[in-house]
C-alpha cells in the first residue's frame, strides 16, 4: 500500500479510557499499514499518562488530537475534525469501531470528501493496492467480500474480529493538535444533554468476549443468566421482549435494532431466535441455547443446544463451571 | 409541517433471503416490504401532523415493486407519494441513494417548504444506517438521529429528541428544517384499516426520474458506487452440532464442553 498512515478513531469513555475494540483495531491497523505508520484521531480532552503507554504498546506513532470549543460529542463536529485529519495526513483508510456514532460521523466524511463506506466489517484486508472488507450480512447467513473504490477507505470493524496485540517494542507517540475549523452547520445541533451510563461492572455488552442473554423464558428473573454471565466473566444481554417488560434496560437489547453482538461466546437462555434477534448475534463464534420447546428457531443455529428448563441448566451449569474452576 | 418520510422497499426478512453474484439482494417478486422499521418513521410523522397540522410525503428510491413501499405509507394515512423509479440508480450504495433523495426532497421543497424529513433507523436487509447522516449532509440539515422520544414545538419552530447509545442517553435539539431518524422503540406502528385501504387507492403517487430530480445518472448507481461486491457467499452450516435434552446433568454436560472447547 501507499507509505500514507493508516487512522484508527481511537473511541474512549468519558474517563478517557480507550474502549477495548480500539486495541483491536489498531492491531488490525498494523497489519494493513505495511510498514506506514499507524496514527490514531482523538477526540477531545488527553490525558497523556493514562492513553499514550496504550497506544504505544499499539505502535501508534502519532495521536491527533482534534481541539474546539464545539460539542465533540456532535457526529458534525468530529466529522470536520476527521476531514481536516484525512486532509493534513492524506490517509487513504480509516478503521473505527462499529458503532451508530461513528457510522453517523463517518456518512458524513464520506459525502464531504467522496471517500467509500463499508459498515460492520469483521475483517480488513489490503489486496493489489485496494482496500477488501469481509462481512456478513443478512442476519448473518451470507459471507460477502467488498473492495473500497473510491480513493479513500473508511471501515467500520466490528468488535472482537481481531485478536488485540501489543508490539514488541512499545512507541512513544508524537501528539499533533488540530484546532477543528467548525463549519456554523455543525453547530446547528445542541446537545442539550448527555447521560453517561452508569458501569454495570460487567463487561460492556458490545466487546464482551462472552455474552449470556436471558428472554422471556426468564419471566422476568434474570439471577440465573446473572449468575453464569459472572461465572464466565461475561455480560449481560436481553431479547426485546424481556427489554420492552422491563425487566432489564434497553441498552441490554441485542438485536437488529438493538446491539450487533459477535463475542466468542453466545448464550441464549429462554431465548426463542426470532429473525430480529438472530440479526445483531449469528455471527457470535459459539452459540449455545437453553430453551424448554425442542422446536424453537434458535436450535437451527445452536452449536451446543440444551433442550431443558434454564432455572435448573443455568445454575447447574454455573455450579459446575466454578468447581472446575476451582 | 410538511414532513417527508423516506421508505425503503426490502426483501421480508421472514423469506429466505439470497445474494446474487453482484452482491445484491436478490429481489424476486412477492416477498418484498416496507423495511418494518420505516412503518415507525410513517407513524412517527403521521403522529407530528395529527397534532400540530400539515402533510406527510413519503418518498422511495428504488425498483418498479417499490410502490409497494409507498402505497403501504398511504394506507397507514399519508398524504401523497413519490417513487423514484430509474434504472440508473439500481445499484446504488447508501451515499448514491443519499444523493438521490436529497435531490428528491429538495424537488419536494421547491413546490412547498419540507420543515422535517423522517428516516426509519436502518433498512433491515443491508443495516448500514448510513443514509440518515449522509442524507442530512447533503441537504445541509442538522440531523437528529435514532430517536426513540421525539417532540416538535411548531411556536419556536423547533425539534428535539432523546436517543440512547451504547454508553449513553442524549438530548439533541436544533432548529427546522431538520432530519430525524427514528427507533422503533419511539411508537407502535398502526395497521392500515379498511378505510385506510380504500384512501389510499385515490392519493397520488408521482413518479419521477433522476432526471426530473436533477441528479447525474453518472454519479450514482453502479456506476457511481464507491464500494465494489466481489463475492458473496452463504455461510457454510456450523459443524459438530450437540443438541441435549435435559435428563438432570445437562447443565454440568454443557459446562463440560465450554471447557473442552476451551471457551472458558
Ligand atoms: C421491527 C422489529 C424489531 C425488533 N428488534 C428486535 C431486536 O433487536 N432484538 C430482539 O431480541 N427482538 C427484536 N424484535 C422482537 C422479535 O421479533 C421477537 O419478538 C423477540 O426477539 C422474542 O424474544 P424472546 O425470544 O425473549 O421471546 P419468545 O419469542 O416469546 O421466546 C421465549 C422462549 O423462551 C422459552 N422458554 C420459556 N420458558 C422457559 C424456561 N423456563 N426455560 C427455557 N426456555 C424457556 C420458550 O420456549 C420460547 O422459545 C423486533 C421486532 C420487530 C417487529
Ligand atoms: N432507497 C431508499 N428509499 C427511501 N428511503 C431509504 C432508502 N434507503 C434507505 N432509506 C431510509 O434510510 C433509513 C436507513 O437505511 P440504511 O442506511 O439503508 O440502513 C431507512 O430506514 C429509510 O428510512
Amino acid at each position: 500500500m501507499t507509505a500514507t498512515p493508516v487512522l484508527v478513531l481511537l473511541d474512549h469513555a468519558a474517563d478517557g479510557t480507550l474502549r477495548p475494540p480500539v486495541r483491536e483495531l489498531l492491531t488490525l491497523a498494523r497489519t494493513l499499514a505495511d510498514g506506514a505508520p499507524v496514527e490514531g484521531v482523538w477526540a477531545g480532552t488527553l490525558d497523556t499518562a493514562a492513553a499514550l503507554p496504550v497506544l504505544g504498546a499499539q505502535g501508534v506513532t502519532t495521536v491527533h488530537r482534534l481541539v474546539t470549543d464545539a460539542d465533540l460529542h456532535l457526529s458534525a463536529v468530529v466529522a470536520d475534525g476527521v476531514v481536516q485529519v484525512l486532509g493534513a495526513t492524506g490517509a487513504t483508510l480509516l478503521l473505527a469501531v462499529s458503532s451508530f456514532e461513528n457510522k453517523e460521523t463517518l456518512a458524513r466524511v464520506a459525502v464531504r470528501t467522496g471517500a467509500g463506506v463499508v459498515t460492520d466489517a469483521d475483517g480488513v484486508t489490503v489486496e493489489d493496492g485496494r482496500v477488501v472488507t469481509h462481512k456478513t450480512v443478512l442476519a448473518g447467513t451470507w459471507t460477502t467480500r467488498c473492495a473500497v473504490t473510491a480513493p479513500v477507505a473508511l471501515v467500520t470493524v466490528k468488535a472482537n474480529s481481531v485478536a488485540a496485540e501489543d508490539v514488541a517494542a512499545p512507541l512513544q507517540p508524537a501528539i499533533a493538535e488540530h484546532a477543528v475549523d467548525v463549519s456554523e452547520a455543525s453547530r446547528r445541533v445542541r446537545l442539550v444533554e448527555r447521560i453517561e451510563r452508569a458501569d454495570s461492572g460487567r463487561p460492556d455488552l458490545g466487546s464482551a468476549h462472552v455474552v449470556v442473554v436471558g428472554g422471556r423464558g426468564t419471566e422476568g428473573d434474570f439471577t440465573p443468566v446473572e449468575e453464569l454471565a459472572d461465572v464466565l466473566g461475561g455480560a449481560v444481554g436481553a431479547t426485546r421482549v424481556a427489554t420492552d417488560e422491563g425487566w432489564i434496560g434497553h441498552d441490554a437489547q441485542i438485536g437488529q435494532t438493538g446491539v450487533t453482538i459477535s463475542p466468542r461466546l453466545y448464550i441464549g437462555a429462554g431465548v426463542s431466535g426470532a429473525v430480529h434477534h438472530r440479526g445483531g448475534m449469528q455471527a457470535s463464534g459459539t452459540i449455545v441455547a437453553v430453551n424448554s420447546d425442542p422446536d424453537a428457531p434458535i436450535f437451527e443455529i445452536a452449536d451446543f443446544g440444551v433442550v431443558g428448563d434454564l432455572f435448573t441448566v443455568l445454575p447447574q451449569a454455573a455450579a459446575e463451571l466454578r468447581r472446575l474452576q476451582g | 409541517m410538511r414532513i417527508v418520510v423516506c421508505v425503503k422497499f426490502v426483501p421480508d426478512i421472514q423469506s429466505d433471503r439470497q445474494l446474487g453474484p453482484d452482491g445484491r439482494v436478490v429481489r424476486d417478486g412477492g416477498d418484498g416490504t416496507l423495511n418494518e422499521l420505516d412503518e415507525n418513521a410513517v407513524e412517527a410523522a403521521l403522529t407530528l401532523v395529527e397534532e400540530h397540522g400539515g402533510e406527510v410525503v413519503v418518498l422511495t428510491v428504488g425498483p418498479d415493486d417499490a410502490v409497494d413501499a409507498v402505497r403501504k405509507g398511504l394506507q397507514m394515512g399519508a398524504d401523497a407519494a413519490v417513487h423514484v423509479l430509474d434504472d440508473a440508480a439500481a445499484g446504488s450504495d447508501a451515499l448514491g441513494t443519499a444523493a438521490v433523495l436529497a435531490a428528491a426532497v429538495r424537488h419536494l421543497s421547491a413546490a412547498s417548504p419540507v420543515d422535517l424529513v423522517v428516516t426509519g433507523m436502518a433498512g433491515l436487509d443491508g443495516l448500514t444506517s448510513l443514509l440518515p447522516t449522509a442524507l442530512a449532509e447533503h441537504l445541509d440539515l442538522p440531523a437528529l438521529p435514532l430517536a426513540a422520544e421525539l417532540a416538535v414545538d411548531p411556536g419556536a419552530g423547533t425539534v428535539t429528541v432523546t436517543r440512547n447509545l451504547d454508553h449513553a442517553s442524549e438530548v439533541l435539539s436544533a432548529t427546522l428544517p431538520a432530519l430525524v431518524s427514528v427507533t422503533d422503540q419511539i411508537n407502535e406502528p398502526r395497521y392500515p384499516n379498511f378505510k385506510g385501504i380504500m384512501a389510499a387507492r385515490k392519493k397520488p403517487v408521482e413518479t419521477l426520474t433522476l432526471a426530473d430530480v436533477g441528479v447525474d445518472p453518472a454519479t450514482v448507481g453502479l456506476a457511481g458506487a464507491r464500494t465494489q461486491v466481489l463475492e458473496a457467499a452463504p455461510r457454510p452450516p456450523r459443524e459438530d452440532r450437540v443438541l441435549v435434552t435435559d435428563t438432570g446433568d445437562a447443565g454440568t454436560r454443557l459446562a463440560a464442553w465450554l471447557v473442552d472447547r476451551r471457551l472458558v
